[in-house]
């Protein structure tokens, strides 16, 4: 077993190195787009207008409520209809995680902005700044320490959530397991690779995220 | 009393759902007073504080600083709160910025104060509270009167009108109180409007021109520290007083 793995890692490196890639490529991007559409959905969802609040309720509580496998299904199918352009079937796949993770970026901006205390921004208020200053000045600048950390996992999740991916063949390390399988019908080896490559990277983004929390709370 | 009136509050009332806190409240401040709130705890005063400078928002009546009606939502609160300083009973100072820039960022921003002139009024205020080698500290580093008397400072470099005391030294340890209460009295020396709920009836006995008591959301009983304490009137007051002198 172990010989026949090491002969699969030599003979297509290169294909789990690109489905790697792609998997870290995929995670950047969904998390990177995600956050900015995210940072718009909570300061919706804070916002005192009960309809936008509304509004980004049923869409948060639709994403986090349904299967992100449905989603991607649903995104896939829907998107190369209505589209002006073509899409791409990865376009259509990154796009339906964008709109899945910006749910859950949503609530860890907002849980991150809530979890400051109240007093700060009553101490704020009291001595005349006004909501945007507190809010640029005192919250935010609180909350970030709360949100990065969580940001930071939210990445690593998505490293792993990206293998649903493989389902519609767009380039990431679930795709090159079948791949790989589908030319040498070996499929445990192949996993085995593709699970040490998975553990290798969220261990090593954990223990990178460890650090950095660390020297966030050391700044107080 | 011929002082000028600095705050006058019109029918007050606030409630929380269904829980009437204030109860139409008539009350006026005048320019140089020093009063204290007293009460059991749930009587209101805090309440009637917050409202004062708009941390609560009445649920009717109004609350006039200087012949402008707060309460009125036309009216820019912001503007106006820098006038009114208030320190509160959990400190609420910045913890992400340090002792000088907790005491300059809303003069800067707020007032467009350049830096330079904040930093030297900053200075000077941090000196007057025993703070001067504090001043690039970040607040963790401080003890619980040294916070209290950093979010005293911060009020002060507004250079507002009056100051609100929510019971100031209520989360400190005993052996801390003195010094923050030595600060509220070093201001009162200053002639600064000052209103304090406060637990300490020594101090309020000491310091005050008059005496609020407060109880179920009414102002039961007011008059001088002696009218209060020495020969209270309304049965609420000499119950309360019984309690705790």
């Amino acid at each position: 077993m172990i010989s026949t793995i090491i002969q699969l890692w030599t003979k297509y490196d290169y294909v789990y190195l690109n489905g790697l890639v792609g998997t870290l490529w995929l995670a950047a991007v969904t998390v990177f787009v995600a956050t900015i559409l995210g940072t718009l959905l909570a300061i919706m969802k804070l916002s005192k207008i009960k309809l936008l609040d509304r509004i980004t309720n049923l869409y948060i509580g639709i994403l986090r409520g349904t299967p992100i496998l449905l989603q991607l299904y649903f995104f896939w199918i829907l998107l190369p209809k209505i589209s002006p352009v073509k899409l791409s079937d990865t376009a259509c796949i990154v796009i339906a995680l964008i709109v899945n993770a910006s749910s859950y970026v949503a609530e860890i901006i907002r849980a991150g902005i809530q979890a400051v205390d109240k007093g700060q921004t009553e101490a704020a208020k009291s001595l005349g700044m006004s909501n945007r200053n507190t809010m640029r000045r005192i919250i935010l600048p609180q909350a970030i320490k709360n949100i990065l950390p969580a940001l930071g996992n939210q990445y690593i999740n998505m490293v792993k959530q990206t293998s649903l991916a493989s389902v519609f063949f767009v380039q990431e390390l679930m795709t090159s397991y079948r791949t790989v399988q589908s030319a040498t019908f070996l499929a445990i080896p192949s996993l085995v690779i593709v699970g040490i490559i998975y553990l290798v990277v969220t261990t090593v983004l954990s223990k990178g995220l460890d650090i950095f929390e660390r020297r966030l709370q050391a700044n107080e | 009393m011929s002082r000028e009136e600095l705050i006058r509050v019109e029918n007050l009332d606030k409630s929380f759902g269904e829980l009437k806190v204030l109860k139409d409240i008539n009350e006026s401040i005048y320019e140089g007073e020093v009063i204290s709130i007293i009460g059991p705890s749930g009587s209101g005063k805090s309440t009637f504080l917050r409202c004062l400078n708009l941390l609560e928002k009445p649920t009717g009546g109004k609350v006039i600083f200087k012949g402008i009606d707060l309460a009125d939502k036309k009216v820019n609160v912001d503007l106006h709160r820098q006038k009114i300083g208030m320190v509160f009973q959990l400190f609420n100072v910045f913890p992400h910025l340090t002792v000088l820039e907790n005491i300059t960022l809303a003069p800067i921003l707020e007032k467009k104060v350049p830096r330079k002139e904040a930093e030297k009024k900053a200075d000077d205020l941090l000196k007057r509270v025993g703070l001067a080698d504090k001043k690039d500290e970040y607040p963790t580093r401080l003890s619980g009167g040294q916070k209290q008397r950093l979010a005293i400072v911060r009020a002060l470099a507004m250079e507002p009108d009056v100051m609100l005391f929510d019971e100031p030294t209520s989360a400190l340890d005993p052996e801390m109180v003195k010094e923050v209460l030595d600060v509220i009295k070093s201001l009162v020396e200053t002639g600064m409007t000052i209103v304090i709920v406060t637990h300490e009836m020594g101090f309020a006995r000491e310091v005050s021109d008059r005496v609020l008591f407060m109880d179920e959301g009414i102002i039961q009983e007011q008059g001088s520290p002696d009218d209060i304490f020495n020969r209270p009137k309304n049965p609420r007051t000499i119950e309360f007083l019984s309690k705790i002198l």
